[in-house]
């Protein structure tokens, strides 16, 4: 029961510091062989999501973690005051509500590329350089610290950007992964402008300190407008989408799977900075209503540029924009909301369907893109106009893609419809526009992927394909059933999903006070 | 006005950078760009650690017996923050080199993808 | 890059030692003055990629490996990383070997001193975890691009 205690002590930074490990010690085990590799990086993935579910099933149950790096607590100076100087993890159940989303998505991708990454260089940096996308995402989930935000950021930028670039020989990859790169690191650098522009006012890097003195002076909003565009653009949303499209069809399928969780974390981080850092000492109309806008702009914009698309893995990047649109707007509607009695009455409701669609769009969108690899895997084309008759031989292939284009457009009983349902009720008592817009949304989406599955699964089978379109190898089939277990049951049982992980999440995110007191005490 | 100096300068590479990012078609002067905006970042927050006058750099071996020594935290994020910068600069001219040699040319808009 | 001419590469052989034992001497002071693992990792790094001008990489990149590059950062990786985990009794990244009287385990003294060495715990370690990776990190950067812009890696390299 000690060792149990411990372990939940220092969960927080287990979940981080044992990928780092293992992302560095990949290249030396790599070399007794494929299969002690591979067997190595698939046991810490599993590690880590034992870890992130037994530390979740505390958050929610007991409240919030702080982890001090480097001491034993906080410095406190002779004088008898205590400064949160110290860099700190704070944990609440939003932090645990995506580390679980990056940790299933991490373990799923790494099942998957045991079997579809069969380059002859570089397998063994491509595991370490996936481990370190999943450092950066969980740094960015848990990190109670501004700058250390920044850090993660940049750790998980220049990871993905390394993996979307990983066949390189590929024409278009060294393009998708310059773009992303570019739009990256300006976008990390406006986020530490952004720092350096309160610290220059607070004198603290710490989220809650800075959180509990914030003013919204003019320099208070200009650093603002610089976290809220970079973390837009990092999540894709629409008017800074042009990269998504890109790095998503460069990467290889597994990648761009964890490549949707990390610009999810980026989102995260979007809400964090609204929610808990500015909160309700900024005006949360108009930043609520500039996130819903966004929101919408990415869920219209994003489904009609997928509808022409003839690239499988483009197509379904353009549906990530789309679907990240209902995330902003599901999210944005609680922000501006909050403070006022609309927030009781739908609200947190909105909230909670943005919430609830982030877990369910990871799920079903890794799933459509890891399908899109298997195509690719077996075909060598993404070609949707050179696809078709794969129904007939990759049966369980084509079950999945089934079950996960079914989610995306939000048809019962898969997981894609219990969110939608809590997005258009509450969206539809804040404006019934918007929620109009969403459900538009959603057919156009059915529309693209009937398409979509017309196109590769039905038909005849193609001469040219015979005796090469066989069922994917097992690592693969067992992430794809993963995953499509996981959206079937989330789609069957949604109200445990909601009242266990969605709901506290939702109230972490807007009950800032106890988020600033945890750290800075006080009532 | 004179303290100001070094917040103008900053902000100005910061401006520099955008528009060589925005402006520019050739990678290099992109990737530049991005270097630039970095180098402004940097800049604005070591001149968040002297912002009261006088103060000397934190460095106890050999330091004067009077006198203010800056609080290290902006040191120590441009710090980490040059050597992030490293290893950006160093992957975007990586991928650079790789779009030269399929394309040829480090013009964004003639670049042709070789199939 | 091919080899530079003789005059080059006998003052680079001649300068090589310095530099190395001037980066390696930031490395060890980096908790007393200014610079520590990266500075000088990354001035070590800069000896090694001076040689790889002055002989051209085609001749260093038979003698130096990229993998063993590789393999020397993991390994400074994991140090960094087992010393942050080796204070975990009571936190990561604690101070585990400050103050305890073994190697760099002096009490700092206290005000404005010459600085002693021998102190600061497990920052030292850190350090020199630090400084080589990073000048092996740097290295095989500077190293993979010149050797992938040599003219004949495209016919002889898989890429």
């Amino acid at each position: 029961m000690m060792f149990m205690d411990w372990i939940l002590h220092n969960a927080p930074v287990l979940i981080l510091a044992l990928p780092l490990l293992a992302a560095f010690a990949t290249p030396l085990v790599g070399k007794l062989g494929k299969w002690p590799r591979n067997v190595f990086v698939v046991s810490v993935a599993v590690i880590v999501e034992a870890l992130v579910i037994y530390l979740a099933s505390d958050v929610i149950a007991n409240g919030m973690h702080t982890y001090v790096f480097g001491a034993a607590s906080g410095i406190l100076l002779p004088s008898g005051y205590s400064v949160p100087v110290r860099i700190i993890f704070q944990v609440d159940a939003m932090s645990v509500f995506m580390a679980i989303i990056s940790a299933t998505v991490t373990l799923a991708g790494i099942v998957y590329s045991w079997a579809f990454v069969t380059d002859k260089q570089g397998q063994s940096k491509y595991y370490t350089l996936l481990l370190m996308m999943a450092v950066g995402m969980f740094g960015m989930e848990f990190t109670g610290d501004l700058f250390n935000m920044f850090v993660f950021l940049e750790i998980l930028s220049i990871a993905s950007c390394a993996l979307v670039a990983f066949r390189i020989s590929f024409s278009e990859s060294s393009e998708g992964a310059l773009k992303y790169m570019v739009v990256s690191a300006v976008g990390a650098l406006f986020v530490l402008i952004a720092i350096a522009l309160l610290y220059g006012q607070y004198n603290v890097l710490n989220l809650a300190a800075v959180g509990s003195a914030i003013q919204f002076t003019a320099l208070d909003k200009i650093a603002l407008v610089l976290l809220v565009s970079a973390f837009a653009m990092k999540c894709g949303a629409v008017p800074m989408h042009m990269w998504t499209p890109d790095a998503y069809s460069a990467a290889p399928a597994p990648i761009t799977m964890v490549l949707v969780s990390a610009s999810q974390a980026s989102m995260y981080a979007l809400f964090r900075i609204a929610f808990t850092l500015y909160g309700v000492s900024m005006n949360t109309g108009a930043v609520g209503w500039f996130i819903i806008i966004l929101g919408v702009l990415s869920m219209f914009i994003g489904v009609t540029m997928a509808l022409p698309q003839k690239d499988i893995k483009r197509l379904m990047a353009y549906h990530a924009i789309s679907q990240s649109g209902y995330m902003l707007l599901g999210v944005g509607v609680g922000l501006a909301t909050l403070g006022s009695s609309a927030f009781n009455e739908y609200g947190l409701t909105a909230m909670k369907g943005g919430i609830f669609h982030i877990i369910n769009h990871a799920m079903y969108k890794g799933l459509l893109f890891l399908t899109a690899g298997a195509i690719y895997y077996r075909l060598n084309t993404r070609n949707l106009n050179k696809m078709g008759g794969l129904g007939h031989t990759m049966k369980w292939t084509a079950a999945f893609f089934i079950i996960g284009a079914l989610a995306i457009a939000g048809i019962p009983p898969f997981n894609g419809f219990a969110s939608k349902v809590l997005i258009y009720e509450s969206v539809f008592r804040f404006s019934p526009l918007l929620s109009i817009i969403a459900m538009l949304v959603s057919v156009l989406t059915l529309a693209s992927f009937v398409k979509v599955f017309h196109s590769a699964f039905m038909g005849p089978r193609l001469p040219e394909y015979e005796g090469v379109a066989k069922e994917v190898p097992w690592p693969m089939f067992v992430a794809m059933a993963l995953l499509a277990a996981i959206v079937v049951a989330m789609g069957l049982f949604p109200n445990l999903i909601v009242d266990n992980l969605v709901t506290p999440a939702a109230q972490a995110l807007a009950g800032r006070a106890d988020y600033l007191n945890a750290v800075m005490g006080g009532a | 006005m004179i303290a100001n100096i070094p917040y103008i300068a900053a902000m100005a590479m910061v401006v520099i950078g955008i528009y060589a990012c925005v402006f520019r078609r050739n990678l290099i002067k992109v990737i530049l760009g991005v270097a630039l905006i970095e180098s402004g970042a940097n800049m604005f927050l070591i001149t968040l650690g002297y912002r009261g006058l006088g103060s000397i750099a934190p460095i106890y071996t050999n330091a004067p017996a009077t006198g203010n020594m800056t609080l290290p935290i902006p040191q120590a994020l441009t710090l980490t923050s040059i050597v992030i910068g490293v290893a950006v600069l160093a992957l975007m001219i990586s991928f650079a080199v790789s779009y030269y040699k399929k394309t040829g040319t480090l013009d964004t808009r003639k670049g042709v993808l070789k199939e | 890059m091919s080899e530079m001419s003789k005059i080059t590469r006998t003052v680079a052989s001649l300068a090589f030692p310095f530099i190395l034992i001037f980066g390696l001497y930031v490395i060890i002071h980096g908790h007393l003055t200014p610079g520590g693992g990266f500075q000088g990792g990354a001035i070590v790094a800069s000896a090694c990629v001076m040689l790889l001008v002055a002989y051209g990489s085609e001749n260093v990149g038979k003698r130096l490996k990229e993998e063993h590059l590789s393999t020397l950062e993991s390994v400074g990786a994991l140090g960094f990383i087992g010393l942050a985990f080796a204070g975990i009794g009571t936190a990561f990244f604690y101070n585990l070997f400050a103050n305890t009287g073994g190697l760099f385990g002096n009490t700092v003294e206290f005000g404005i001193n010459a600085g002693d060495l021998n102190t600061s715990g497990v920052i030292p370690w850190m350090n020199i975890a630090v400084g080589i990776k990073v000048m092996a990190g740097l290295t095989a950067i500077v190293l993979t691009m010149a050797i992938a812009s040599n003219k004949h890696f495209d016919k002889e390299g898989e890429e």
